[in-house]
């Protein structure tokens, strides 16, 4: 097991060069002086000089890139133009609020998959797989941002029963914070929700055509019994490979869905960063989330390999 | 797994008259249409293609006509979709949306798709360092999440349609270039590649006119689900404010445009949000049907990519 972990980890680390070379070049495509770019329209040139200085920006490209990896691998993602205040700092600050949308939208989908997408195999061509079809054909099709303005005019506007946004951290109102959390979390999760559950429904089949299926029915165990501890054990193991991507559009669509509801999360800083050309912020934002994404994806990787011993003795 | 169709043709079928044969696809080809429901929503996909075309043909309006002392009406039967807060009319801009959002996606899955494609094709084709050096870019590529990546892109070229196409382009390379690189290896090992090779054919023909026509199908249905894709990103680009600039009709920004109005006047959201959600479902749906039709093998490869593009 160690040796499988070691092996994808090493395997990851030129990919791991590669990400953050791109994102390091991420400035250098912007036509213009880097360093007048890091500080602003209005720096003066004896800041832009010290920069120059401080980052090597004088110095050739690959030797550049070497400094600013080194100084990131040390936590040192810059400084914030806007806020005046480290890069690392600012997403730091703002890392709770992000982690707290996105984790309860993936519990969301979850909950809701999983009865769904074991009903629809059970039930193939049932009344409830044609409903569960549609929903995941229109959730898909609908993106988060409308889902989100509309529920906020049903649920907020209309109805008064959820605020239509802002946020109030859980240790200071836990009941607001739920409050606020509510939609948010429905405009996130919904579209995960049908991907997931067509998920469940495609490897349950596949699980309950299995012979260990067919040995449980024998031994007399009911059908609830062998579908939701027999066969859903077996047909989660795909789903986790789809969680991992999932961290990544959930990442992506958590930067809309702060900004429609007006959520102090990474998001809003990434989008209010990019319009307002705070380069630094953009480029640490981009670098922590592809190097999350990768992390989450090694981590399923790994879950598999210890639940299915198959991937790991695989050395192909 | 691609099958050689070209030398599993029947005599009989090769002997016929070009007309009869086309007559006979063309029957079958409506044969299946009819008994295909999903296959209908190419309709709704076709009338948006004609509306985008012919556009200022079937618009009420010009689309950046404004009229201060008509803003933000609801629907009348001047107005089907009301107006927006400068006054303009609603349909107009919807339809004149259609071009922006057909073209953005139509061309970022061309380049990206091209790219992508070519890509796969040499990897699996030469093997060796040439796949590794691919491969590499390709999980490089995959590392980001996708929309984040386009963000990036965007970020460092400045907000504009053109730039927002060529981040989609970017972002739907690795997707082509796996699925490609996939098909090919298995293409690659079919007897009719070693048939091609054995009697000297240029290695450049046999990559595009032997193994890319037989690795199509699951290439055109892999596109109807990525421009839904590219769609979707390219108006929620707009929507942030980083790809079309006002005052374009565009889908995105007239919802954020709306956005403002949800308290007094929600329906101005209806036009462009029903525009989205319409092109697409039909696009999913028709890449669903298409993809039982043409590649019923591939339907694993496409669904995983698809997930991907997430």
């Amino acid at each position: 097991m160690l040796r499988y972990i070691l092996r994808r980890i090493l395997f990851m680390l030129p990919v791991a060069l590669l990400v953050s070379f791109l994102t390091f070049m991420m400035v250098h495509l912007i036509p213009g002086d880097p360093a007048r770019i890091l500080l602003g329209e209005y720096a003066t040139p004896q800041t832009v000089a010290a920069l120059d200085q401080q980052l090597g920006l004088n110095k050739p490209l690959p030797v550049q890139f070497g400094l600013w990896l080194w100084q990131a691998v040390q936590g040192n993602l810059g400084q914030s133009i806007q806020l005046g205040q480290p890069v690392l700092q600012a997403i730091q600050q703002r890392l709770p609020v992000t982690a707290e949308l996105g984790v309860a939208a993936l519990l969301y989908s979850l909950i809701l998959a999983i009865p769904l997408g074991v009903y629809s195999a059970t039930h193939r061509n049932s009344l409830g797989d044609w409903l569960a079809n549609v929903f995941s054909l229109f959730s898909t099709a609908i993106p988060n941002f409308v889902l989100g303005l509309a529920l906020i005019f049903f649920f907020a506007v209309d109805l008064r029963i959820f605020p239509p946004g802002g946020y109030v951290p859980f240790n200071q109102d836990a009941l607001a914070n739920i409050q606020d959390l509510i939609l948010p979390m429905i405009t996130l999760g919904t579209a995960v929700v049908a991907v997931n559950m067509r998920q469940i429904r495609a490897s349950m089949i596949e699980a309950l055509g299995q012979d260990y299926v067919q040995t449980a029915r024998a031994k007399g165990l009911s059908e609830r019994r062998v579908s939701y501890v027999h066969a859903l054990k077996n047909a989660m193991l795909p789903v986790l490979t789809i969680i991992g991507l999932q961290v990544g559009s959930i990442l992506a669509g958590a930067f809309i869905v702060e900004t429609i509801f007006l959520w102090p999360g990474i998001g809003q800083l990434t989008i209010m960063s990019i319009l307002s050309k705070d380069y630094p912020v953009v480029q640490g934002v981009v670098l922590l989330s592809a190097f999350s994404y990768m992390a989450a994806n090694l981590l399923i990787d790994i879950l598999y390999a210890a639940f299915d011993p198959r991937i790991r003795l695989d050395n192909s | 797994m691609a099958t050689p169709t070209g030398f599993q043709e029947k005599p009989e079928t090769i002997a016929q008259p070009p007309a009869a044969r086309a007559a006979q696809w063309m029957g079958r080809a409506w044969h299946t249409f009819v008994r295909d429901p999903r296959l209908w929503f190419g309709i709704i996909l076709l009338l948006f293609i004609v509306a985008a075309i012919f556009a200022p043909f079937v618009s009420p309006y010009p689309p950046l006509l404004y009229h201060p002392a008509l803003s933000a009406q609801g629907p009348t039967l001047a107005h089907p979709l009301g107006t927006d807060g400068l006054g303009r009319d609603q349909l107009s801009r919807v339809i004149y949306g259609t071009r922006i959002s057909l073209t953005v996606g139509i061309a970022s899955i061309l380049v990206g798709g091209l790219c992508g494609t070519l890509l796969g094709i040499v990897g699996a084709y030469f093997r060796g360092w040439v796949d590794q050096l691919i491969i590499m870019i390709v999980d490089t590529l995959l590392s980001f999440p996708s929309l984040i990546l386009a963000l990036a892109i965007v970020a460092a070229l400045g907000p504009s349609l053109i730039n927002v196409t060529i981040a989609l382009a970017i972002v739907r390379i690795p997707i082509y270039a796996r699925l490609a690189r996939g098909q090919t290896l298995q293409a690659a090992t079919q007897d009719y590649v070693t048939a091609a090779v054995l009697s000297g054919t240029r290695t450049r023909k046999i990559m595009f006119r032997h193994i890319l026509p037989n690795i199509f199908s699951p290439l055109l249905v892999q596109s109807t689900i990525s421009i839904s894709f590219a769609i979707l990103d390219e108006s929620t680009l707009s929507f942030l404010g980083l790809g079309a600039q006002p005052p374009t009709p565009e889908w995105g920004s007239m919802i954020s445009d709306a956005q403002v109005y949800l308290n007094s006047d929600p329906w101005m959201l209806l036009g462009p949000a029903l525009a989205i959600v319409l092109i697409v479902l039909s696009l999913n749906i028709l890449g669903d049907a298409l993809r039982d039709h043409l590649d019923p093998r591939s339907r694993d490869i496409t669904r995983m990519s698809a997930l991907m593009q997430e």
